[in-house]
């Protein structure tokens, strides 16, 4: 299980990088697409919508089972990776790698809140 | 404490994603579910099936007693070593399991159960012995293990491990079996593929196994299983039927010989209810979403429900069984409630592939 460094973590196995121009991107972490296998559509939220923070905004269907992916920080989906939903097993390659949607925080400090690697390490290890 | 079949440590050693499958610690793949489907309908791909039990009949009445108690008819069974798929009912006809049925001698019959309903079977079947005063043993045999090997190359591969067997199943047809010392091989499987299902003392499992994966056979789990079976347009207990749900409703009148003279256990129930409804298949159309188990179906005959859902690695797409009202064609455009929306599918008449084509448009 991969967690790297620079990103930080939810409770619900959504990892949060932090852009240069202040907006979040957002994906789901290592440890969840090797729990929910083969990874074969995504929905992605609204571009322009507000979420609340843990809000269910996107939903990620693998050949077992559909999970909701939730928003890690209140905030406007500014961006979406249609890309990505043309080709959802991008998801299993490299889950780091496949952000799913860009949102402008509420709160820039909100991200403070949420996990750092190690501790969510020890979170998806429970 | 979860059951383990005699693979297990072979399961774990290959790094398999481990499972509660009904009280069984079962793999539900190795790595990727799709490379593994795909590896049975392009080259040949295997599974442990030994948490499924087979579960002997032997005695003076084993024909007789099965003639009763399953809705299919063993009189089908006339050369020793041919299979018959089946359902068992209750008294009101609904599906306590589906089986397959092998005739080995006019005593002694092999059935080979579900893993999750083997106890209900069994409690059902020593019933069924006592109500119909039956002279037969009904043994199950938990000494046995069961290796599924299937794909365009699956019997060439058996062959070449097991080289003693070719001679008894080169030419066998499809649903017969042969007996090759204490080896059973039954040209049967659950993926629409050609293939063996193998039955084998447990403790030479193991070896059949890895003497398997010599020979270039993937390692495939429940997973792919899954995917293959609905693909191939087979039922699943517990989703596609249950004890509720009458086999003329699931999509198995076709296992039903519905012969009054016959009267075996839930004939008058069926005869009472004839069908109200009819299990078809679904195509999503491409990345709108994927089918799952329970979601309603709009017709313009009314609403249906999904009874089993999921991706096709071979269409790429979601397909499902549905259980529709009667009236519905194939063709007709449906309407699935998927979260909040309301996604285009197609109605199809399974199977949607067998033998690596794709029977569906």
């Amino acid at each position: 299980m991969k967690t790297p460094e620079q990103l930080k973590y939810t409770q619900t196995h959504e990892w949060v990088a932090s852009e240069a121009d202040g907006t979040l991107a957002v994906g789901i972490t290592d440890h969840a697409q090797e729990v929910l296998g083969d990874i074969v559509f995504l929905e992605l939220p609204v571009v322009g919508k507000r979420y609340a923070q843990g809000e269910a905004c996107a939903v990620i269907e693998s050949v077992k089972a559909a999970s909701d992916i939730n928003m890690p920080v209140a905030g406007v989906v500014v961006a979406a990776n249609d890309a990505l939903a043309q080709s959802p097993e991008q998801v299993n390659a490299d889950a780091y790698a496949a952000w799913m949607f860009r949102i402008k925080p509420d709160n820039a400090g909100d991200i403070g809140n949420l996990m750092d690697a190690a501790a969510y390490a020890g979170h998806a290890a429970k | 404490m979860l059951k383990k079949t005699p693979l297990n440590a072979a399961h774990r050693a290959l790094g398999a994603h481990m499972v509660d499958f009904g009280g069984w610690d079962m793999p539900v793949n190795y790595g990727s579910q799709i490379e593994e489907h795909h590896a049975v309908r392009r080259d040949a791909g295997m599974f442990d099936t030994s948490h499924m039990l087979a579960v002997d009949v032997i005695g003076a009445d084993a024909r007789d007693f099965l003639r009763r108690a399953l809705a299919n008819n063993v009189d089908k069974l006339k050369l020793p070593g041919r299979a018959l798929y089946s359902c068992m009912l209750n008294d009101e006809g609904g599906v306590i399991d589906d089986l397959i049925a092998y005739f080995f001698a006019e005593e002694f019959f092999r059935l080979v159960v579900n893993a999750g309903r083997a106890e209900q079977d069994l409690e059902w079947l020593a019933a069924l012995r006592q109500r119909f005063r039956a002279a037969v043993e009904i043994t199950p045999r938990r000494d046995l293990a069961m290796i599924a090997v299937q794909g365009p190359r699956a019997r060439e591969c058996v062959w070449q491990v097991l080289s003693e067997a070719r001679v008894a199943t080169e030419a066998m047809p499809p649903f017969h079996s042969a007996q090759v010392d204490e080896l059973m091989l039954a040209r049967t499987g659950y993926t629409g593929e050609d293939g063996f299902e193998i039955v084998l003392p447990a403790g030479r499992a193991e070896a059949l196994w890895g003497a398997l994966i010599g020979c270039g056979v993937r390692p495939c789990g429940l997973g792919a299983r899954d995917t293959l079976r609905l693909e191939a347009g087979m039922n699943l207990w517990g989703q596609d039927m249950d004890e509720s749900v009458s086999p003329l409703d699931a999509g198995l009148a076709w296992t039903v010989d519905l012969d009054r003279a016959r009267d075996f256990v839930g004939c008058s129930a069926l005869l009472a209810h004839p069908q109200s409804r009819q299990l078809l298949g679904l195509v999503l159309a491409e990345k709108s979403g994927v089918l799952r188990s329970h979601q309603k179906v709009v017709t313009a005959q009314g609403e249906g429900e999904i009874t089993s859902g999921t991706f096709s690695p071979t269409l790429a797409r979601s397909i499902a069984l549905a259980r529709l009202p009667l009236g519905v064609k194939p063709g007709a455009p449906v309407q699935v409630m998927v979260r909040d929306k309301r996604l285009a599918a197609k109605v199809v008449k399974p199977p949607f592939v067998r033998n690596g084509r794709i029977l569906v448009d």
